[in-house]
């Protein structure tokens, strides 16, 4: 983890609800895909966690979904302005583990870690990435553009397959395709039915990136725990990333 | 000849050293329970023997994983947590995360013990004062103020002859000097503190967080699985100052300050009002090096304010 100061290069709208903001600065604390960072807000007292979507020298990219006042207020913060951020938390993804043919599974703004990921590859990895609708849609062109054979899954058809994530998976297994490994992010019901059918069904480990109302983001409030089948394990520290075979479902 | 320099007796260094119940400390900056883990996950960022010493997390006899999650909501100039006392149990404190702390923190570490009857905060101090870490332990910090569990924590802060019943179970236990963390979830704080000292108690730390609640407007529910949880952060510093103040000038013991704490001024103000250490909490949350700056500004503070030494303030403040 590292603190420092970051100055805003861009922030612009990708959807109706979904924002990128490039932060310059910095980034030798982020050491893997899959970590987030934590920014320190003017009048609000907890940092706010976004995962990283892309690093390049000497800059970090987030998207944010405007979800409360915190980032809402977000939206509106012009280029130059300066945030005192926390970078380089949580484990990420272990790359190692990928083998010959990796998916990548993302949901909404679940997405963002997996580009990062996608570009780390090589060979040209498989990423269903899953909308509620054509209106919410993004970053398609940038994940081909990194070399990934991207297939779109909306709720509501308006965009790519018709369904979830899950479908889209089942589109593919239907044509013989086959994965090594899987890295996933989005949220938790997504991740449930990921675990159950491409775990569990399929037989395909993987890495998923978890989220939870956080505190610290350092390890140190114990707000964000999770039991796992060795331990209690916190979100912010020892993830956000579990395997497959370390995960007991709760809820 | 010689040239003779005149020292100018102001332009010396403040003294920051206290005593925290016959322990010198470097300053009075003490992270708090809860906040900083066992040490050295901040020990990683910079060197933790800065600080006069911290209050590590709080210890049960048994392992605990705390509440279902969310445990936090965010909260005007706070934030609530219902964390329940997630921690290793007793047995692995001793066996791995004092060990761990040893490596990177040399100075006496307040040991914070919680627990759900007076027999097992006994059995605790009892573990941990027997044990091959023991010498490590400069405090016991009796937490008889955790509002996040149900049948132990709270409860027995809030009433005074539960309070004394645990003090006295304790008290048999250690040599070591004995510190009681007190609720501020009661009408009369100062009832309680002075039950403490009565039965032998060596010190009282206050407040503990303050009972609290949020709803999220979209979900119709509340923020924490928990419902309730306590509230932290400068929001409740007003607070804990006013009830610092009542509970030095009714008991003899020494008092920690804590409660929103997060500059060096407040330490400063803390210490006027009567504490003899002071304790930041939230602030490690959102500021990793809050506790370091602090230590760092105070010097500074002291001067700008024309304060010589720490050591004594809490006397002063008798005559508020």
């Amino acid at each position: 983890m590292k603190q420092g100061l970051f100055t805003i290069s861009e922030n612009r709208q990708l959807t109706p609800s979904t924002w990128l903001m490039k932060l310059d600065g910095d980034v030798s604390g982020i050491t893997a895909p899959g970590q987030f960072i934590n920014i320190k807000l003017d009048g609000h007292f907890l940092r706010r966690p976004i995962s990283v979507c892309n690093v390049e020298e000497g800059s970090v990219t987030i998207i944010y979904k405007v979800l409360g006042k915190g980032t809402d207020e977000m939206t509106r913060f012009e280029t130059g302005k300066e945030l005192d951020v926390l970078t380089g938390l949580g484990n990420g993804y272990d790359l190692s583990e990928a083998g010959d043919t990796p998916l990548l599974i993302g949901g909404g703004v679940g997405i963002p870690p997996l580009y990062l990921t996608a570009r780390c590859f090589r060979n040209h990895p498989t990423v269903i990435l899953g909308f509620n609708s054509a209106d919410e849609v993004y970053y398609v062109k940038e994940f081909r553009r990194a070399g990934a054979k991207v297939i779109v899954a909306t709720a509501d058809g308006s965009s790519g397959i018709s369904g979830t994530v899950i479908d889209a998976f089942k589109v593919l297994l239907g044509r013989g395709e086959t994965f090594t490994h899987f890295y996933t992010c989005g949220p938790g019901p997504m991740l449930k039915a990921v675990y159950d059918e491409v775990y569990e069904k399929a037989g395909i480990s993987g890495q998923m990136s978890f989220e939870e109302r956080m505190g610290c983001g350092f390890g140190a409030c114990m707000g964000c725990s999770m039991k796992t089948k060795y331990g209690n394990k916190r979100i912010c520290k020892d993830g956000p990333v579990f395997r497959t075979e370390e995960i007991l479902w709760q809820k | 000849m010689a040239e003779v320099r005149r020292v100018d007796i102001n332009d010396a260094m403040p003294d920051t050293r206290v005593n925290l119940c016959g322990i010198t400390l470097d300053n009075p900056v003490i992270p708090a329970s809860g906040t900083f883990g066992f040490g050295y996950e901040f020990a990683e960022l910079y060197d933790i023997n800065c600080l006069g010493t911290f209050s590590f997390k709080g210890t049960t006899l048994d392992p605990r994983f705390g509440n279902d999650t969310p445990r936090i909501a965010e909260c005007p100039a706070g934030m609530l947590n219902s964390v329940g006392l997630q921690n290793p149990g007793v047995n692995d404190v001793i066996r791995e995360e004092l060990p761990k702390l040893a490596q990177v923190f040399h100075k006496p570490v307040m040991a914070n013990v919680s627990g759900f009857s007076a027999d097992e905060y006994a059995e605790v101090v009892k573990r941990l004062d027997r044990s091959s870490v023991s010498d490590m332990i400069g405090w016991y910090e009796i937490n008889i103020s955790c509002p996040n569990v149900h049948g132990g924590g709270m409860s027995f802060g809030t009433d005074p002859h539960m309070a004394a019943s645990v003090v006295k179970a304790v008290r048999w236990m250690t040599d070591k000097p004995l510190i009681i963390k007190l609720s501020p979830n009661v009408t009369d704080i100062t009832e309680i503190a002075k039950a403490c000292e009565t039965e032998g108690a060596d010190g009282v730390s206050l407040i503990n967080t303050l009972m609290g609640m949020r709803i999220d407007l979209r979900t119709k529910r509340p923020v924490l699985a928990n419902v309730t949880g306590g509230l932290s952060g400068p929001a409740v510093f007003p607070v804990a100052l006013r009830m610092v103040y009542q509970t030095a000038k009714a008991v003899k013991i020494p008092v920690i300050g804590m409660g929103g704490v997060s500059s060096a001024d407040d330490v400063l103000e803390m210490m006027m009002a009567g504490a003899a250490a002071v304790e930041v909490g939230a602030a490690n949350l959102t500021d990793p090096y809050a506790s370091r700056d602090i230590v760092r500004d105070l010097p500074a503070a002291m001067k700008k304010y024309g304060i010589k030494r720490l050591s004594g303030s809490a006397d002063q403040a008798k005559n508020l």
